[in-house]
């Protein structure tokens, strides 16, 4: 293990490349968990429709039990002017201003929870238009353009991800490659001597391959420990402020099978920049 | 062994190292090749072991066309031939026995073989005892053995030595010389670059002299002085 000769070396280097291979996988993390919350309140997502204030009570029951034989309306809460007025005086704190109201002014509500099946895309659309298009309803609400447009930043986030990874690896494959070659330089007296002993390229270039890809796992492994140091880190806050807004939600780190990647992954850019830096350098080294 | 037919030798810079070149050395001699510094030496011993190329004529090196050996068959190649360096070229990052050791490891033997060749080696150089010292600890004379050792540990048929006892006083030079004349008597061929003349005309070989890239005397086998 030549790594080990020169331990403060080795272990720069691998910092190095442990911080080079975190920053996209926090990254990554981070996007993976936003997207997870995303779909939770797109989940919760739930259409307000507002009757007409002239609908019977009659033609409203009638449309109720209707909506609910639909397959993609999973819950169905019908909110009268009356009980939305008591909610508001309890949670609105303007009791006394509410009295002075001569008439209600709020409209009957029919609040539907779409199924999971109808819970996104064209079929969520479809249910709204159909709601909307109903002869009781004023108006019929749904708050898509959040989630739209949560969806397209998440996109862009993501893409963002992808390119600063690209450029990470980029960096790593030179700072791998410009590592081997100077110890590739420090051993020049070796390389000279075991070509003169018949050693071929290949016996010459193994060490170097090996020491890449030995710098790229230790440095994705370095990484995965900075990650989940970072995870526990912040777990404790974010359920906190979850629980502040009634939800189980909790920060999830890379699995097994994306770790295990993520370190290959490391290893085989180790691998490739000391590829290069070999082919570059190695040839240059002839005994004369 | 070596043959060299109409071999010349032109650098880039323009100097002609060799010219029109010409000798045979036979299997299982001993020729010293003497002659100025700037004569020839060097190039001759260098296209020999294929760290340059002839720019006209051909090198034969134990019947083989040297110019058609290319690639991965140029460190095969090495591997037949034993080379001493005045400078002996040891690696102080590493005990004795892993510098000798060095062209089996190359050459990809078992560990259990390279421990008895090597050993084998230093026995014969007379330094068995020294295995583990770092050759940065050992005398001149006996840096010199330890090159001779990893020179002949893989038993080639040819051993080239280049100014091998440049630096060494009259009593170890004829040391190392017999080291020379024992392996030369087991059937290896060499071929000694020096111009040390006292040396030479003690040790009653062929000698081999080269003047401003052309041979002046010796260039067939049986023409000892």
């Amino acid at each position: 293990m030549r790594l080990l000769r020169s331990p403060l070396q080795s272990v720069l280097t691998w910092l190095v490349i442990a911080v080079a291979t975190a920053l996209p996988a926090t990254l990554y993390v981070a996007l993976e968990n936003i997207q997870a919350l995303g779909y939770q309140w797109q989940d919760s997502s739930q259409i307000s429709v507002f009757l007409r204030r002239d609908a019977s009570a009659q033609s409203i029951t009638e449309w109720r039990q209707q909506l609910a034989s639909r397959q993609d309306i999973a819950e169905l809460t019908y909110v009268s002017p009356e009980q939305a007025m008591s909610e508001f005086r309890q949670h609105s704190g303007l009791g006394d201003v509410l009295d002075d109201l001569e008439q209600n002014p709020l409209p009957p509500v029919l609040l539907v929870q779409p199924a999971t099946t109808a819970s996104q895309g064209a079929a969520l659309e479809t249910l709204l238009s159909d709601l909307q298009a109903h002869p009781l309803t004023d108006d019929a609400r749904l708050d898509m353009m959040w989630v739209q447009r949560l969806e397209q930043l998440l996109l862009l986030a993501g893409r963002t991800v992808f390119f600063l990874a690209l450029l990470l690896v980029l960096g790593l494959l030179l700072v791998i490659g410009n590592t081997i070659r100077l110890a590739i330089e420090s051993r020049r007296a070796e390389i000279l001597v075991v070509k003169l002993v018949g050693g071929t390229n290949a016996y010459v270039r193994r060490p170097f391959l090996y020491t890449g890809l030995w710098y790229g796992l230790g440095g994705g492994l370095i990484a995965l420990i900075l990650l989940a140091a970072g995870l526990y880190w912040l777990s404790p806050p974010v359920s906190q402020l979850a629980s502040l807004y009634q939800s189980d939600f909790k920060l999830e780190g890379l699995d097994f099978i994306t770790s295990a990647q993520l370190v290959l992954l490391a290893g085989l850019v180790g691998l490739a920049g000391a590829w290069l830096a070999v082919g570059r350098h190695l040839s240059a080294i002839e005994p004369q | 062994m070596i043959r060299f037919e109409n071999v010349s030798k032109r650098y880039d810079t323009g100097q002609e190292a060799l010219s029109r070149v010409d000798f045979h050395i036979a299997r299982g001699e001993m020729v010293f090749l003497t002659g100025h510094s700037g004569a020839g030496k060097s190039t001759l011993m260098k296209l020999i072991m294929l760290m340059e190329r002839p720019s006209h004529g051909q090198v034969l090196v134990g019947g083989r066309q040297t110019n058609r050996i290319r690639g991965a068959g140029i460190a095969h190649f090495r591997r037949d031939i034993g080379v001493v360096f005045q400078n002996h070229q040891l690696l102080f990052d590493r005990s004795v026995f892993d510098n000798v050791a060095l062209p089996l490891q190359v050459a990809g033997f078992q560990v259990g073989d390279i421990g008895r060749r090597v050993r084998a080696a230093l026995d014969k150089v007379g330094l068995l005892h020294k295995e583990r010292q770092n050759p940065i600890t050992l005398s001149g004379g006996e840096q010199q053995r330890v090159g001779i050792a990893r020179a002949v540990v893989n038993k080639p048929a040819l051993v080239l030595a280049d100014e091998p006892t440049g630096n060494l006083d009259p009593e170890l030079s004829a040391e190392i010389m017999t080291l020379f004349r024992q392996f030369n008597e087991l059937g290896t061929t060499l071929v000694i670059a020096t111009h040390d003349i006292d040396l030479i005309g003690r040790m009653n070989k062929r000698v081999l002299s080269l003047a401003n890239g052309r041979v002046t005397s010796g260039a067939a086998p049986g023409g000892s002085q």
